[in-house]
């Protein structure tokens, strides 16, 4: 706060050489005493202000584009998975990859803070798999996908399935050059999620509702699920299948086709 | 808690934008429904500009409130979170503000 005129309120001054006794009455050029949400500049001639107006991501986003115009020019489907840790995304995988494996090419961008555990079962299947350690990151960019997909080389044609870091909350911010995210829950995980992470709802091209084998033994409320799901994304698609038992996944089949029509 | 994240991209759009120069203060736009704390992108800043043109610098957050219009009936309304529906029901609207994380400017050593 100006400790003269008291003005600004929380905002901070940037005037270095502020210690100036105001001998004025009072007449700036500039609007005092208004409750004013702008920047509060009090520039001195040693500072000047540059608008911006940039986005804070716009370095990401730009990356992103890159990766998605070069999975265009190859024809190759990128699709982005995300969910809670455990929501299932690797059963999911392993399976999808096991049914669909002769039909599509498909390959494996794993995100993990430690470990290959994840790639591990996902070579398993026979499917090609990079696994990218984000150490203390809560979420995959853009430029770490570059890097996946550098290492990964996926065919001409082909379907990159990349399962981000489990989080419900870091990964909705960050565009990878994607063309469609696909948000993942579990029965398992209590119906109210699209409430308390609608960020991620709203991000999501299609929302997978997985373990529905295990609704007998769960109190899980399907119709308040999806009405949460709507509320935060209205129009967004949910399949309900088991990747376990193999219950609804020829819809998930049927989805992954038509985006490769 | 990618607020850190968010707080690099910051530093790093920043020098990008403005080479070496010293800068003094930063303004950056964080809308209520953005899915950024704002708490914690203040808390990162002073750790994240360390050694950077930006060590010293002010931070100011300015936080647009959530607003929307409804595409069924075309009220506007403030949202205060994203699951808010229209006076009419509808879930079915467009953001209209609330969602800004930009830098608005920066004030540098002339």
């Amino acid at each position: 706060m100006c400790a003269t005129c008291g003005c600004s309120g929380d905002t901070v001054l940037v005037d270095l050489e502020h210690d100036h006794e105001h001998d004025h009455d009072h007449e700036h050029d500039h609007e005092h005493g208004h409750g004013h949400g702008h920047s509060h500049t009090h520039q001195t001639p040693e500072t000047r202000t540059v608008t911006l107006e940039q986005a804070v991501l716009a370095r990401n986003d730009k990356l992103a584009e890159r990766n998605r115009k070069w999975l265009a020019e190859h024809g190759i489907l990128a699709l982005n998975l995300m969910s809670s840790p455990g929501a299932g995304k690797t059963t999911l995988l392993e399976r999808t990859i096991r049914e669909l494996g002769a039909e599509l090419r498909v390959s494996v961008i794993e995100g993990d803070q430690e470990t290959v555990l994840d790639a591990d079962r996902i070579r398993a299947t026979g499917a090609p798999a990079v696994q990218i350690n984000t150490g203390s990151g809560c979420h995959l960019d853009a430029q770490m996908l570059a890097g996946g997909l550098e290492t990964l080389d996926p065919p001409d044609g082909s379907v990159v399935l990349i399962e981000n870091v489990g989080n419900l909350v870091c990964p909705a911010l960050f565009d990878l050059g994607e063309q469609a995210r696909v948000v993942i829950t579990s029965v398992t995980e209590g119906a109210e999620k699209p409430r308390k992470y609608p960020q991620m709802f709203r991000a999501a091209d299609l929302v997978l509702l997985n373990k529905i084998d295990l609704l007998p033994y769960v109190n899980f409320d399907v119709a308040d699920f999806l009405d949460g799901a709507r509320r935060a994304n209205p129009g967004v698609e949910v399949l309900q299948l088991s990747a376990t038992t193999g219950d609804g996944m020829a819809d998930w089949y049927g989805w992954l086709r038509a985006r490769l029509s | 808690m990618h607020e850190m994240a968010i707080t690099q991209s910051v530093i790093q759009a920043v020098c990008d934008r403005m080479g070496d120069v010293p800068v003094r203060r930063v303004c950056l736009e964080i809308g209520t429904l953005s899915g950024v704390v704002a708490d914690s992108v203040r808390f990162c800043f002073d750790l994240v500009t360390e050694g950077t043109p930006l060590e010293g610098a002010s931070l100011e957050i300015v936080q647009p409130t959530g607003k929307a219009r409804c595409r069924d009936c075309g009220a506007e309304f403030v949202l205060n979170d994203l699951l808010v529906l229209c006076t009419c029901g509808s879930a079915n609207r467009e953001l209209l503000a609330g969602e800004e994380l930009k830098i608005r400017e920066v004030e540098v050593m002339a």
